[in-house]
């Protein structure tokens, strides 16, 4: 079965529009960027230390009832944080609170007095030292810097300069978009979506490689086609593979999404976004960027 | 060419391998015969999926450099009676050095070379008009914080092994920090304060000189110091402080305790905390007893008075009893934590991560659903789309799964929730490997080849195009297993295995389905 035969579709016409896209999209991730040292980011306790409990109670939670519980308690400045399954709520306080035992102690007793009728379970519950939050973030950004340095090492050894620059150039526009989609969201930033970002990365790369092999391979064969229609020849040529695979780790990202709950939603979520962001990125961003060099073919077919 | 047989005994051998390794972790292991489930290394659940608690602890470093300072100041008075040198006095100055007043030139000279002679632990001291200062050097320091870590580790393990918790994780992490994991565990908050506690048993004698609440608002006398008691006032039911007097002093502790268990007293059924000296011990608590008749013997726990009983005799036999007001649990804590020792230093809880049973069994009820949901929609859509190839890939996908169980039932790898996702997840990268040779091969057939040098070439021309998109994942898995922690090392573990075994099923199991189809049955059109 083939989706689509041969193609012939002019990709890097498009190219003015899809650029423009891109760096809205960049500019939001920058932003967002920009917004977790500032702290105006949805950090999660694991970067900004604190406490987490969630709760599991019998029947769905009604949050107009929840806000004068808790303050009724002695926590107005708690965040709240519900999930798909409305029964459960995530209550995240800062530690100058008191320590984990106490604070449980005392929200179980706001609520119980504030929602008498609907009987909940301490499902988990998370205390993070203010050092330890400093430090999951330095780790963060190391893995980072880290992963995407070995990534443009493998890549400038594999294929010319400006492949690698393409290529990378391309990662960050996917870890930013994914970044900024969430910051205009509000989702939480968290150890979990770090880890997304930098997987998606890792995809995103090996989608942006296998068009680049396609279209090296072209340039060696030494036809006289100019950059554009070879550029567009070589998406065409893998455009089905693309589909295929963006189609199968898709599904597989979103069937996570959906049924792997709610500790791991976040994580789903940037996958699905950073795979969709991802394959539009390698046809749209990082191939057409190989036009911002010179074709040194040109001088070659003409010396020889 | 290798021959198609040896490479179908290859995966083969394999998949029985894997099958073998990975079925005991599954919950088929209770029908399997035990000589197999037993001996055959298991995929653990991380906290995430079967509930428990990950600890963080803080040594308080230099806490445990200052009351080993504090200890010195005694053994370098000792040593100056000793040697009958004579000194004004001798104390501890900031966290780490002795300072030691001295009356002239010549006992300087003295001090300075019994202090070198005997402890060798100090840099040369500094002369500040009549005192010496001495330094403790910066290998010492180092050696006391080191120890802290170490001789912790090994009491919370300790403690931990006696409290009853199956397979508990403890380690050193970076400098000063001790991770413990707790699988399954009931009661996090009893389980803290096992943990947590310092627990230095100090027995004192009460000093009767002054009034304790007049001493708590004027000022101890020289040797004593006010500590609390946190005891019920029986007339208004509310928790009160109660001042105590007692000697700075302690004549015994808990270091040289040999024994520590839960007792019941005969008449009121009420649990108490017997306690054994070791023989030194014993002799030291028969003497300061039959020293002190008539005195009140403070019982001191981590800086808080817990009872002050009169000693009516000497006490002989090295057995003592903690006892009043106690719960049975409290009672069996404080036995568990008095024979597994002191904390050579406090620790501070700088994360606790603690996940409820339900939640963990609802995380993997989710996991298997999305993996179920995720796997068949991905071998269904190769089936439909690359139909016979398409079936072979499924297979491929099979294999891998398998592979993949096995490799970390072999490695015993922690699955967690994250790691679940990484399977599923490199189940729809990895039919990447087969898509890109499927489509090479669609494309040679177009171009008028044969079903066979299709085939041929389309695995040469994918094969580094392969090697290249999955060396970059690789890269990024990697990195997220150097810097991740708990879960997030769990998510790359699978990821990395799972490209891996990838590659192997991808480049040697498909590739021999279609030189059966080749050369077995040398078909003419290849379905793809």
């Amino acid at each position: 079965m083939d989706i689509l035969g041969d193609t012939k579709i002019d990709f890097m016409r498009i190219r003015k529009i899809t650029f423009a896209i891109s760096i809205i999209l960049v500019v939001l991730g920058i932003i967002a960027a920009v917004a977790i040292p500032l702290g105006k980011n949805n950090l999660s306790t694991d970067f900004e230390g604190g406490i987490a409990i969630q709760f599991k109670f019998d029947k769905p939670v009604e949050m107009e009832k929840v806000r004068p519980a808790l303050e009724g308690g002695g926590f107005p400045d708690a965040e709240l944080q519900q999930f798909a399954e409305p029964s459960k709520l995530l209550v995240k306080l800062s530690r100058t609170e008191g320590d984990l035992r106490q604070v449980s102690q005392s929200l179980g007793a706001a609520f119980t007095s504030g929602l008498p009728d609907n009987p909940y379970i301490v499902e988990s519950t998370s205390e993070i030292g203010p050092t330890v939050g400093k430090k999951l973030q330095t780790d963060a950004l190391w893995a980072i810097i880290i992963s995407l340095i070995g990534i443009l090492i493998y890549v400038a050894w594999r294929f010319e300069f400006r492949f690698g620059v393409a290529a990378v150039a391309a990662t960050f526009h996917d870890v930013l978009g994914v970044l900024g989609i969430f910051y205009l969201l509000d989702k939480e930033i968290s150890l979990l979506v770090v880890t997304a970002l930098l997987t998606l990365a890792g995809y995103s790369l090996t989608d942006t490689v296998v068009i680049f092999d396609r279209i090296r391979e072209n340039l060696n064969k030494r036809t006289k086609e100019g950059l554009i229609p070879l550029l567009n020849r070589s998406v065409n040529e893998v455009l089905r593979r693309s589909i295929v695979t963006s189609l199968t780790t898709f599904l597989a990202s979103l069937s996570l999404l959906l049924l792997g709950g709610e500790v791991i939603h976040d994580f789903s979520l940037a996958l699905v976004l950073g795979i969709v962001i991802g394959s539009y990125s390698s046809i749209f961003i990082a191939s057409p960027m190989l036009l911002f060099w010179k074709d040194k073919r040109k001088q070659t077919v003409a010396s020889a | 060419m290798r021959s198609i047989f040896w490479r179908i005994v290859l995966l083969a051998v394999f998949s029985v391998i894997a099958l073998a390794l990975f079925l005991p972790s599954t919950p088929l292991s209770k029908r399997l015969p035990s000589f197999w489930a037993d001996n055959v290394p298991k995929i653990n659940l991380g906290l995430d999926l079967q509930g428990g608690m990950h600890l963080v602890l803080s040594v308080d470093q230099a806490k445990a450099v200052e009351s080993h300072t504090q200890r010195l100041t005694g053994s370098v008075e000792d040593a100056l009676k000793a040697k009958n040198i004579p000194y004004y006095s001798v104390s501890r100055t900031g966290n780490s050095a002795i300072t030691v007043a001295y009356p002239d030139e010549k006992t300087k000279g003295e001090i300075t070379k019994l202090v070198d002679d005997e402890f060798g632990i100090f840099n040369a001291p500094v002369d500040e008009n009549g005192r010496l200062l001495f330094n403790l050097s910066d290998d010492e320091a180092k050696r006391i914080k080191d120890f802290a870590v170490s001789q912790g580790l090994e009491t919370i393990r300790n403690r931990i092994d006696k409290f009853g918790v199956a397979e508990p994780i403890i380690q050193k992490q970076g400098e000063d920090e001790i991770v413990v994991q707790l699988p399954g565990l009931k009661d996090p908050e009893r389980a803290i304060e096992l943990i947590g506690k310092t627990a230095v048993l100090e027995f004192r004698i009460v000093d009767e000189s002054m009034d304790p609440y007049a001493a708590a608002s004027a000022g101890a006398p020289f040797g004593s110091e006010v500590l609390y008691q946190q005891a019920v006032n029986a007339q208004t039911g509310q928790m009160e402080k109660v001042p105590y007097l007692v000697k700075k002093e302690a004549l015994l502790t808990g270091d040289s305790l040999s024994d520590a268990r839960v007792a019941f007293d005969s008449q009121y059924n009420e649990p108490y905390v017997s306690l054994t000296f070791d023989s030194n011990g014993a002799r030291v608590f028969e003497r300061v007893t039959a020293q002190n008749v008539g005195k009140r013997l403070a019982i001191v726990l981590d800086g808080n008075i817990h009872s002050a009983p009169q000693i009516r005799e000497s006490i002989s036999g090295g057995k003592a009893q903690i006892s009043g007001g106690f719960a049975y649990e409290e009672a069996t804590d404080l036995a568990i934590v008095l024979r597994a020792g002191a904390l050579p230093a406090p620790v501070n809880i700088i994360q606790n991560v603690t996940v409820g049973p339900t939640l963990g069994q609802d995380s993997i009820n989710a996991g298997v659903n999305a993996g179920i949901l995720g796997t068949a929609l991905v071998l269904i859509f190769m089936l439909v789309y690359y139909r016979f190839s398409g079936l072979v890939a499924d297979i491929a996908i099979f294999l891998n799964i398998i592979m993949l169980l096995g490799a970390m039932a072999w490695l015993n790898a922690t699955l967690t929730l994250p790691g679940i996702a990484g399977i599923v997840l490199t189940l729809g990268m990895g039919v990447d490997s087969n898509v890109l040779i499927f489509e090479r091969i669609k494309e040679e057939l177009r171009t008028g080849r044969t079903p066979r040098s299709a085939v041929n070439a389309g695995y040469d021309l994918a094969w580094w195009t392969i090697v290249d998109s999955h060396v970059t994942t690789l890269i990024t898995a990697a990195v997220l297993f150097q810097f991740g922690s708990g879960p997030v090392k769990g998510f790359a573990v699978s990821l990395f295995l799972g490209i891996l075994i990838n590659l192997f099923t991808s480049l040697i199991g498909t590739k021999v389905s279609f030189d059966i189809m080749n050369e077995r049955l040398r078909v003419k059109k290849l379905s793809i």
